[in-house]
């Protein structure tokens, strides 16, 4: 039987910020329907990471293929099937959750229906007219989840989702952006215990550089606490 | 309570990478020009600071030149001064929502041309500049000019006014690109738009001020339109160009 192909391959991917190297030399492959969770300190380079994968950042050097395209050349093949939610919740605060909602939805082309739907599923049916400026932050979170699952996308990347979210908020994100997904995802995470239950290979990074790279399973906790200190 | 769905696994594990998704670039730029609406009718900033800031300088004007009414080449460079520093401050304005809210990077996402955004931006200052003239060129008859000049005077005024628009709007939407990336957009954006727009001003100045005699308007001069309207083509070609280098990394 011929090898899955991989949902995302970095090779050498190296970024930098002026002479701030944020990535350096970053090698790894995610199968599809997978998690990689990546771990680090602040500045480590797990948001740029993310930013070069959702084709926003281009690599300075190394190769990085998603979805079997290869970044930045064929980003724009890409872009319709990655679900990025990141800490700014790309929404416009004077408008309301289902305006932006269905902002969205029409720039990736998808049904209104679709959004309705997502408000629903997340609570905010009875807000959705509602100005963003006067949700709470766990509210904006919600729907900033669900921008990111608007159009279906084959990749999920996603920084520190659970930010801002009560345990009830949690649960109801969860079949949109957990791993029962069935998503490729790529999550940051600064939760060790948390982070490793979701995960199927971990990612450890230190100042832009690999420290860490193994199947979760074989990685513990005390491992990615060492990154921290 | 029944467990909730989960979302249909889409990742198909086939070996062909999954087709494109594309949204037409008409769909795009309906979508953004609707938002830009939506985002000016809530929350209105651009518009009516255009607007009282043309109104104000007028009635400066009409003090700090001393006289009742101006015609020509006078009236003509005090309408198009105003208007250009108006238009300044909609410029200035003009990616900030989309910058500070993470707007750019929701469109940079979004599986349509980038192109989108230069068309909508653009199209969407024009609207906002006819709307100050709207306010404006009343204001400036009322204020500093003599008998109101006749409806043909206007309606080539307005023809004027719309190719200077174009040519304003398309500069204006570059400039905003580059300066909302930096820390002094108020000041960046007069620095580079206003001797970019020299030559818009030197054609609609020149074609203005033959409208705006006191003794009765004489026609516009034609080569003004051309010129405007190369101007136009010059800079929206440009632009066409540019655009996407501007707002990636």
């Amino acid at each position: 039987m011929a090898a899955l192909p991989a949902a995302i391959e970095l090779d050498g991917l190296t970024r930098r910020y002026g002479e701030r190297v944020a990535l350096e030399d970053v090698t790894l492959t995610v199968a599809p329907a997978t998690t990689l969770v990546v771990f680090g300190p602040n500045g480590a380079g797990k948001s740029t990471l993310l930013r070069v994968l959702a084709t926003l950042l281009r690599p300075h050097a190394g190769a990085v293929r998603v979805l079997g395209r290869s970044l930045p050349d064929d980003g724009w093949a890409v872009r319709g099937r990655i679900g990025f939610l990141t800490h700014e919740p790309l929404l416009y605060r004077d408008l309301s959750g289902r305006e932006n909602l269905r902002f969205h939805a029409r720039l990736h082309g998808v049904a209104f229906a679709r959004v309705e739907e997502l408000l629903e599923r997340v609570g905010l049916r009875l807000r959705a007219d509602d100005r963003v400026s006067t949700y709470s932050r766990g509210m904006v979170q919600r729907l900033a989840v669900c921008r990111a699952v608007l159009h279906d996308p084959d990749v999920l990347l996603l920084d520190e989702p659970r930010a801002n979210l009560d345990p009830a908020a949690a649960d109801l994100v969860e079949p949109l952006i957990g791993a029962a997904s069935g998503r490729t995802r790529v999550v940051t995470s600064h939760d060790p215990a948390g982070g490793l239950v979701e995960a199927d290979l971990a990612l450890g990074l230190r100042g832009g550089r690999t420290e860490l790279l193994a199947p979760a399973d074989r990685v513990q906790s005390h491992e990615i606490w060492a990154l921290y200190r | 309570m029944s467990a909730p769905a989960t979302e249909p696994a889409s990742t198909a594990p086939d070996a062909a990478p999954p087709e494109p998704r594309y949204v037409p670039l008409r769909t795009a730029v309906r979508a953004l020009l609707r938002k830009e609406l939506a985002l000016e009718l809530r929350a209105p900033q651009a518009v009516p600071a255009m607007a009282l800031f043309s109104v104000t300088t007028l009635v400066v004007f009409h003090f700090a030149l001393q006289r009742g009414v101006v015609d020509g080449d006078l009236a003509s460079g005090v309408l198009w001064v105003t208007l250009l520093f108006a238009a300044m401050l909609g410029i200035s304005r003009l990616f900030v929502a989309d910058h500070e809210e993470g707007g750019l990077d929701g469109f940079l996402l979004a599986p349509t041309d980038r192109t989108a955004l230069l068309v909508a931006k653009a199209v969407g200052l024009f609207a906002f500049l006819v709307a100050l003239e709207v306010v404006a060129v009343p204001a400036f008859a009322l204020l500093l000019l003599g008998p109101s000049p006749s409806f043909g005077a206007y309606a080539q005024l307005a023809v004027l006014l719309l190719l200077a628009d174009a040519g304003i709007a398309l500069v204006g939407t570059l400039v905003g690109a580059i300066a909302v990336q930096t820390r002094t957009r108020d000041l960046i954006v007069p620095l580079m738009a206003l001797p970019l727009l020299i030559p818009v001003v030197i054609a609609a100045a020149r074609g203005t001020s033959p409208l705006v005699l006191q003794g009765g308007s004489q026609g516009l001069e034609v080569r003004w339109l051309f010129v405007l309207g190369l101007y136009d083509l010059v800079f929206g070609l440009l632009a066409y160009a540019l655009f996407d280098y501007l707002i990636e990394d």
